[in-house]
C-alpha cells in the first residue's frame, strides 16, 4: 500500500499568516519583559498557585492536542489499521508543533531555565519525582516526532522514494512513540496526585494517570478530525469525510470507557458532595455535559457519517477534555489562604503567540513539504 | 507467541501504565532520622514581639542564609507603604521564610480563645516525607540523613515550582520580582557555625519558640499537653534542654501538637489555644500524600519491567505492521 503525499503549494504570506505573524511578535514583547523582571511582572502566578496557564494550556492541553501523532500510530500501526495512513504524516507533524512548543513554554516557564539541562544529568535525578519522569519522556519524545517526521523532509528533496530506507526502521520509532506518551501522559494526570488536599476531591484521585491518558489519546483523535476539516477549508481541498468518520468511530468506546470509570471513581471516594457549590462544581458540570454531550454525538454511526457532525462532535470533545484538564490543574486546585488565579492579560498574550506560532508553523510546513495526502481524485 | 497473545499482554501492561494499578496504600510510614531536630512553637506563650522575625532575616542574609544571595548588600526587607522604615512582611515570601500571623475572632480581646486572638508562627515543618523532596525533579530539596533538615540547592534547582504544588502548607516561595530567582525557605539555620541553632527559637524571649531534637520536642509538647489550664510551670528558654527557664501560667491547649501526624508527621510543632485550621494549620490526613504519588510511580515504573514489556509488545505489533503495509 502507498499514500502519497504532496505540498499544497499557493502563496505564504496572506492574511492569516500576517495576523498570526502580529501575535507572535507581542509574544516575543512579553517575554523579554519576563526575562529581565522575572516572572513576575508579566504573569498572575503566584506562591499559591505556581502553576498558571503556561504549563496547564500549553504544556498539558498542547501536548494532549500533540496526541494526534500518537493516536494515529496506535491505530495504524500496533492495531494494523493501514486505511487511515494518509492521516498520519500530518498528525505526525502537529504533535511535532505541540510538543516542541511545549517544550518551549516549559523553558520560558520555569525559574531557573540554565539549569534546565540538570534534568537530563543522571547526577541530579531524583527518581521519585513524578515530573522528573515526565520531562524525560518529553524530551525524548520531542526527539522521536522529529525522526519519524523527518522522511517528509526527504521526500521534499528527493522526491516520493527518497525516504524508502529510513522507513525500513520506521518501526522501531513508532514503537518508542507510542511507548513514550502513554508514559508522559499518564504521568501528567500522576502529578498532582501529590497535591493532596489542594485539588478538589472532584479530582484528587489515585486514577488520574488513567483519566489524563484516556482523555489525551481522545484529543488526539478529535485533532485529527477538526485539523482535517478546517485545512479541507482553508485550502480548498475535498473533505476526507468517508476516512474520518470510520475513524471517529473508535472515540465512542474510549470515550464510554473513560465516563464509566471516572463517576465509578466519583461514586466510590464519595467525592459528589463537592459537586453543587462554587466555580470549580460548576466547571465539574460542564467538564462531564461537555463530554457526555461529545459521546451522544459520536455513538450513532449515522451521525458520524456527516462531516459537519463530525467536525462539531470532535471540537466539543476536544473542548470537553480541555476543560478536565484546566478543572485538574487550576480549577480544582485551592492552596488556601485566600489565593486565586486568572491569568494576566499578558500571560494570555504569550499563550496566544504560542498558538500563532504553531499556526504560522503549520501554513509553512504544509504548504512547502509533503505532509497532506494528495487528493484523492487527483 | 502468537501476535494475538502478544498484543494481549502489550495491553495489559499498557493498563498498567495507565491505571493506578494498586490500591493506594501508603509505602509504609518513614522513620525519623536518628538525629532529627525541630521547633516546638506553642502560641500560647507567644507575645507576638517579632524578635524571631527580625533575628532570622538578618542570620539569614548571611552567607550561606536561606535569604542570603551574591552580592546582597542588605537583607529582603519588605517595607510596608512608601517610607523605608521597618521590615513589615504579611506573609512568607521569598523575602521572609519565617513569619508571626495574627488570628483574630469576634472582639478579639482574649488571647487564646477561639472567640478572642491568637498568633501563630509560619515555617517549614521539616516532614519525615516531605512532599517537595519527593516532588522536586533535580534532587534540589533533599531531607539531611542525619538530622532531617529540609534543605535547598540552588545550583540543582530549574525553577519549576513543583514543590510549591505539593507542599501541604505552602511553605516554599518563589522570588517573583526576580530575573535569576531562587526558592526560599526555612533550613532550620544550617548555615550556622556548631554550637549555634535557629536564631528564631534563640530570639525568643519568653520561650515561644525553642529548638531541639525532635524526640525532645515531643516529649515537651506531650507534657505542656497534660498540664491543667492555670496551673503554672517552667518552660525551657531557646533550646529544649538550655537548662533555662521561665516560669509561666499554663493556657487551655486544644489537645494535640500539630505537625505530630499530619501528612506522616513532621520534625516542628505547634500547640495552641484556638483550633488549628483558624490559624492557617489545615487538617491533614496522617498519611502522607507523597507516599501516595511514589507508590503509583514505583508501582509503574518499577525496574522499568511494565514499561519494558509494553515496549517489546509495541516494537513486534508495529513491525508486523510496517511488513503488512508494504
Amino acid at each position: 500500500m502507498s499514500h502519497e503525499h504532496k505540498p499544497v503549494g499557493g502563496p505564504l504570506f496572506t492574511r492569516m499568516f500576517a495576523i498570526a505573524l502580529v501575535f507572535a511578535g507581542i509574544g516575543v514583547w512579553v517575554l523579554a519583559r519576563r526575562f529581565m523582571y522575572g516572572l513576575g511582572a508579566v504573569s498572575h502566578m503566584s506562591d499559591g498557585y505556581p502553576w498558571g496557564i503556561w504549563i496547564t494550556y500549553d504544556v498539558l492541553v498542547g501536548t494532549a492536542i500533540g496526541c494526534g501523532g500518537y493516536a494515529m500510530a496506535l491505530l495504524v500501526y500496533i492495531f494494523n489499521k493501514g486505511e487511515y495512513h494518509p492521516l498520519v504524516r500530518s498528525a505526525v507533524m502537529t504533535s511535532l508543533f505541540g510538543y516542541g512548543l511545549a517544550g518551549f513554554s516549559i523553558f520560558v516557564d520555569i525559574g531557573r531555565y540554565w539549569n534546565m539541562l540538570n534534568v537530563l544529568n543522571p547526577a541530579y535525578w531524583n527518581l521519585n519525582s513524578v515530573l522528573l519522569e515526565v520531562a524525560l519522556c518529553i524530551a525524548a519524545y520531542i526527539g522521536v516526532l522529529f525522526l519519524e517526521f523527518f522522511p517528509t523532509f526527504l521526500e521534499a528533496k528527493g522526491g516520493p522514494g527518497a525516504a524508502k530506507g529510513f522507513n525500513k526502521i520506521m518501526f522501531i520509532l513508532v514503537a518508542v512513540g507510542v511507548l513514550l506518551p502513554t508514559m508522559h501522559q499518564s504521568s501528567l494526570g500522576t502529578l498532582m496526585v501529590i497535591s493532596g488536599q489542594k485539588l478538589s476531591p472532584l479530582w484528587q484521585s489515585g486514577l488520574l494517570p488513567f483519566f489524563n491518558v484516556t482523555t489525551a489519546i481522545l484529543m488526539g483523535y478529535g485533532i485529527v478530525i477538526f485539523e482535517s476539516y478546517l485545512s479541507a477549508n482553508a485550502f480548498g481541498r475535498p473533505y476526507e469525510t468517508r476516512i474520518l468518520a470510520k475513524l471517529a468511530g473508535v472515540m465512542p468506546a474510549l470515550l464510554g470507557l473513560y465516563l464509566v470509570v471516572r463517576w465509578a471513581d466519583l461514586l466510590m471516594r464519595g467525592a459528589l458532595g463537592s459537586a453543587f457549590s462554587g466555580v470549580p462544581a460548576l466547571m465539574f458540570w460542564v467538564e462531564n455535559i461537555l463530554l457526555v454531550a461529545a459521546l451522544a454525538m459520536l455513538a450513532p454511526a449515522a451521525k458520524r457519517a456527516s462531516g459537519k457532525n463530525l467536525c462539531t462532535s470532535a471540537f466539543v470533545l476536544l473542548l470537553g477534555c480541555s476543560v478536565l484538564k484546566f478543572n485538574m490543574y487550576i480549577v480544582g486546585f485551592n492552596p488556601g489562604h485566600g489565593w486565586t488565579y486568572f491569568p494576566s492579560v499578558p500571560e494570555i498574550m504569550v499563550t496566544l503567540a504560542i498558538v500563532a506560532i504553531e499556526i504560522l508553523a503549520y501554513l509553512i510546513f504544509v504548504k512547502k513539504l509533503p505532509v497532506l495526502p494528495a487528493p484523492e481524485h487527483a | 507467541m502468537e501476535r494475538r497473545e502478544f498484543l494481549k499482554l502489550t495491553a495489559a501492561s499498557g493498563l498498567l501504565i495507565a491505571a493506578d494499578a494498586l490500591p493506594a496504600q501508603a509505602s509504609g510510614a518513614k522513620e525519623l532520622p536518628p538525629d532529627a531536630v525541630g521547633l516546638l512553637y506553642d502560641a500560647t506563650l507567644c507575645i507576638g514581639c517579632k524578635a524571631c522575625m527580625v533575628s532570622c532575616k538578618q542570620v539569614n542574609s548571611q552567607k550561606g542564609g536561606a535569604l542570603w544571595s551574591e552580592g546582597m548588600t542588605a537583607p529582603p526587607y519588605e517595607f510596608a507603604g512608601g517610607a523605608q522604615i521597618w521590615d513589615a512582611p504579611t506573609d512568607l515570601s521569598g523575602k521572609s521564610v519565617n513569619i508571626i500571623q495574627l488570628y483574630r475572632s469576634g472582639s478579639g480581646t482574649a488571647k487564646d480563645d477561639p472567640s478572642g486572638y491568637s498568633f501563630v508562627k509560619r515555617q517549614c515543618m521539616h516532614c519525615v516525607h516531605p512532599a517537595c523532596v519527593s516532588a522536586c525533579p533535580v534532587s534540589a530539596m533533599k531531607k539531611d540523613p542525619r538530622t532531617g533538615i529540609v534543605t535547598y540547592d540552588k545550583d540543582a534547582c530549574i525553577g519549576c515550582r513543583y514543590c510549591q504544588v505539593a507542599c501541604p502548607w505552602n511553605i516554599p516561595r518563589f522570588e517573583w520580582d526576580q530575573a535569576f530567582p531562587q526558592i526560599r525557605k526555612c533550613q532550620l539555620c544550617r548555615h550556622r557555625e556548631e554550637g549555634k541553632y535557629s536564631a528564631c527559637a534563640e530570639a525568643c524571649p519568653v520561650g515561644a519558640t525553642i529548638y531541639g531534637k525532635t524526640a525532645d520536642l515531643r516529649t515537651e509538647a506531650a507534657r505542656r499537653l497534660a498540664l491543667p489550664a492555670g496551673s503554672s510551670t517552667r518552660y525551657p528558654l531557646g533550646r529544649v534542654d538550655s537548662g533555662r527557664f521561665v516560669e509561666s501560667k499554663v493556657a487551655r491547649y486544644e489537645q494535640h501538637a500539630y505537625g505530630l501526624h499530619e501528612v506522616g508527621g513532621a520534625q516542628c510543632f505547634v500547640l495552641a489555644g484556638v483550633p488549628f485550621d483558624k490559624l492557617g494549620l489545615p487538617q491533614l490526613p496522617e498519611g502522607a500524600f507523597a507516599a501516595k504519588s511514589e507508590t503509583i510511580q514505583h508501582t509503574l515504573y518499577k525496574g522499568m519491567i511494565a514499561p519494558g514489556i509494553l515496549l517489546a509488545g509495541l516494537l513486534f505489533a508495529a513491525y508486523r505492521s510496517s511488513q503488512d503495509h508494504e
